[in-house]
């Protein structure tokens, strides 16, 4: 019988001997100017069985530029603990050299000088090549998607996600879950579960109607590998009908489901689980709460968040493994599982270089057959960056900087909101933006960008109600994703203080006035829940405004002021 | 879902108006009507809700108590907190209630259980009501 200590001890043991021989050792590699698809890839077999995990792939193909938040703050327990740190502090805690590998990979800081070193991170003929190669040591290694998959581009959006089914059926996943697939509308997510050859799980969807299990989504399934029974339970984004628009898939509830979630761990131990794998989209917080209110799970490949940790997070006797987001790593999850115990592991984030890692011939050709009838459109050039274009932060990126600027211009309103998502890649300084480039941040199925009026008391309700699912520090009241993007509209917010308390010193940025709770104001904006919005899509407003600027550049933004 | 937590049991009604950092309690009066002022437990009484509300218009609640003869439920935060009183009789197999209820705001849903014995023990559930965002 293996005591928790000795449990403890022999997983890290794994975890430092891995840290060994791939993470740590980048920074050399790197001074000796020789980072390779070898090194990246290497890896000691170990144990009896092999998860990869891919998840929040938003519907990115190719190779991309993606620049890790500056801005990632924790509230409550979670104040100052990964993934809440950034730059400096995350490669401080983690060893990481500045200038390294890691350092791009994992870390912002001197973002735009090492994407011209280091190159783009991605593409899903490299993440191909990952996977053959896992596969090559472990033939019957577990591919699990955690979702996010179906979204995020302008040939996503024009295929109704076929484009992304038939590349990543080429990668022959095991198992998914999700979250805006659900976005695509349930008809045309059942037309894609009746053909998908894999397992499409979700312990946390429910019929609305009955309040029962839906049927389309099987809470888990079981695999049998290296003589090991392996169950991987689904949970899907639990707050789906609240951050997305519920009328697209009206037949389903969601939510955390912790107590169905411990019923699934029995049963499937019950039926002789010696392995129990949650494949989340809670989100990481979220997750980690999740371990330490439900006991039995071996491995949560955790997704939503979008972070990426070079080691797990250990709760209890669950190891917890967020990898990352639009197709920039893939983690590789060896396990020891013996008498029904997970007796160690040993893990790997690799990040995927684009331009180290050699695309797979076969998925290559299958991507540019997706893209071929669509490429005059997508490669189209609309203007050029001087600056460098960003999503991540808690506050603002350049990105939503300038989506705001064009909603304020291009719909001439005095105030601009623009959603926290956080998918959305990156772009550098002298680049050239195509139409590709703008629907990469603005793809979705509800994008119109209406114009209103808001009094400046429902402006305020707005910010603290968003401020709350970010900043409640309670994780199960977390929804993920960022605060709204303002434009025209700064704000002074004290993340500590309770919801309707938070946001205060709200100003008309333009005359440099207090907003009059009483007074109505001019607003635009896009992503919202609401059925029938209307005004114009998003990615058109932003493609004018380009169009207008020819170069742009996007100057700091000091807009929000932030205690905390 | 989990509304057993030890920092959201109430150990008597004036400990709900501390948790749910209200001045008073909405449905204190209500309460202690049903239990005809008599001192109230903890334990042995668990909610079902969903931490954030789908639609506030028709939140699904369970409450189950075993042993109970009734579990009466409260919406502290509606302007009627009354919601329901369920009562168990001798042969029902379990002692456990389901029902959609509408929440005005953010709020605790309490359910107060009465045991066979006569004495009394109660639980609450905060369930967020949100005008909705934007997911990652």
């Amino acid at each position: 019988m293996i005591s928790r200590r000795d449990f403890l001890q022999v997983g890290m043991a794994a975890a430092a001997m891995v840290g060994g021989s791939g993470f740590g050792s980048w920074a050399r590699l790197a001074a000796q100017q020789r980072l390779s698809q070898d090194d990246l890839l290497q890896f000691d077999t170990f144990g009896n069985v092999s998860l990869i995990h891919v998840t929040d792939i938003h519907a990115q193909m190719k190779p991309v530029y993606f620049r890790e938040p500056s801005v990632n703050l924790g509230v409550g327990a979670n104040s100052g603990a990964v993934p809440h740190l950034t730059g400096a502090d995350f490669r401080r805690f983690y060893g990481i050299s500045d200038g390294s590998p890691s350092h791009y990979a994992l870390s912002s800081g001197d973002f735009a000088a090492l994407a011209q070193g280091y190159g783009r991170v991605g593409g899903l003929d490299r993440v191909a090549t990952v996977i053959n190669a896992i596969r090559a040591d472990r033939p019957d290694a577990l591919l699990l998607d955690g979702g996010d998959t179906w979204h995020g581009s302008y040939t996503c959006y024009h295929t109704a996600g076929a484009d992304m089914v038939n590349v990543m059926n080429a990668l022959r996943p095991d198992a998914m879950t999700f979250h805006w697939e659900f976005t695509l509308g349930s008809d045309r997510v059942h037309e894609i579960l009746d053909d998908l050859p894999f397992e499409a799980l979700g312990q946390n969807v429910f019929d609305k109607e009955w309040d029962e299990p839906a049927e389309y989504f099987p809470p888990y399934t079981m695999f049998e590998r290296g003589g090991t029974k392996i169950a991987v339970i689904g949970q899907a984004f639990p707050y789906m009908p609240i951050a997305n628009p519920g009328w697209m898939f009206p037949e389903y509830s969601f939510g955390l489901r912790q107590e169905n979630l411990a019923a699934m761990v029995e049963e499937v131990r019950s039926a002789g689980a010696e392995c129990v794998v949650l494949l989340s989209h809670n989100g990481f917080d979220v997750d980690k709460k999740m371990a330490g209110v439900v006991s039995g799970i071996d491995v949560i490949l955790s997704g939503h968040t979008h972070d990426a940790l070079p080691e797990p997070v250990i709760v209890g006797q669950t190891i917890i493994l967020p990898s990352g987001s639009n197709g920039k790593f893939v983690t590789r999850c060896d396990l020891d599982i013996r008498d029904g115990r997970m007796m160690g592991y040993r893990t790997k984030l690799i990040p995927i270089f684009s331009d180290v890692i050699a695309p797979d011939p076969e998925v290559s050709a299958l991507i540019e057959a997706q893209r071929a009838p669509y490429q005059a459109a997508l490669s189209e050039v609309i203007g050029q960056t001087d600056t460098t274009l960003y999503r991540r932060g808690n506050f603002n990126g350049t990105w939503d900087d300038l989506i705001c600027d064009a909603l304020l211009h291009e719909r001439d309103a005095q105030i601009a909101l623009s959603p926290g998502v956080r998918w959305g890649p990156s772009m550098l300084p002298g680049q050239a933006i195509t139409r590709e480039d703008i629907w990469n941040v603005t793809s979705m199925t509800y994008p119109n960008a209406y114009r209103t009026e808001f009094t400046g008391e429902f402006l305020h309700i707005v910010l603290e109600d968003v401020a709350d699912n970010i900043f409640n520090p309670d994780p199960f009241f977390q929804q993920g994703g960022d605060m709204v993007r303002t434009g025209g509209l700064g704000y002074r917010i004290d993340i500590n203080k309770p919801q309707g308390e938070r946001i205060t010193d709200m100003t008309l940025l333009s005359t440099g006035e207090r907003i009059d709770p009483a007074k109505s104001y001019i607003v635009s904006g896009w992503a919202s829940v609401n059925e029938g919005t209307e005004g114009p899509p998003i990615w058109e407003v932003v493609e004018n405004h380009i169009r207008k600027q020819g170069t742009v550049s996007v100057a700091d933004n000091n807009s929000v002021q932030v205690v905390r | 879902m989990q509304l057993t937590r030890r920092e959201m049991l109430a150990i008597g009604a004036g400990a709900i108006a501390m948790a749910s950092g209200l001045p008073a309690h909405a449905a204190l009066d209500e309460i202690a009507e049903f239990t005809g002022g008599a001192e109230m437990g903890e334990g042995g009484i668990n909610i079902t809700a969903p931490e954030i509300a789908e639609n506030g218009n028709t939140v699904p609640i369970g409450v189950e108590a075993k042993g109970a003869v009734a579990i009466a439920v409260y919406a502290d935060g509606n302007p009627v907190p009354n919601v329901a009183v369920f009562k168990f009789g001798a042969l029902n197999p379990d002692q456990s209630a389901t029902t959609r209820i509408r929440l005005a705001k953010s709020q605790n849903v309490v359910a107060v259980a009465q045991m066979a014995d006569g004495s009394f023990t109660m639980a609450q559930a905060p369930v967020k009501v949100t005008i909705g965002g934007c997911g990652g």
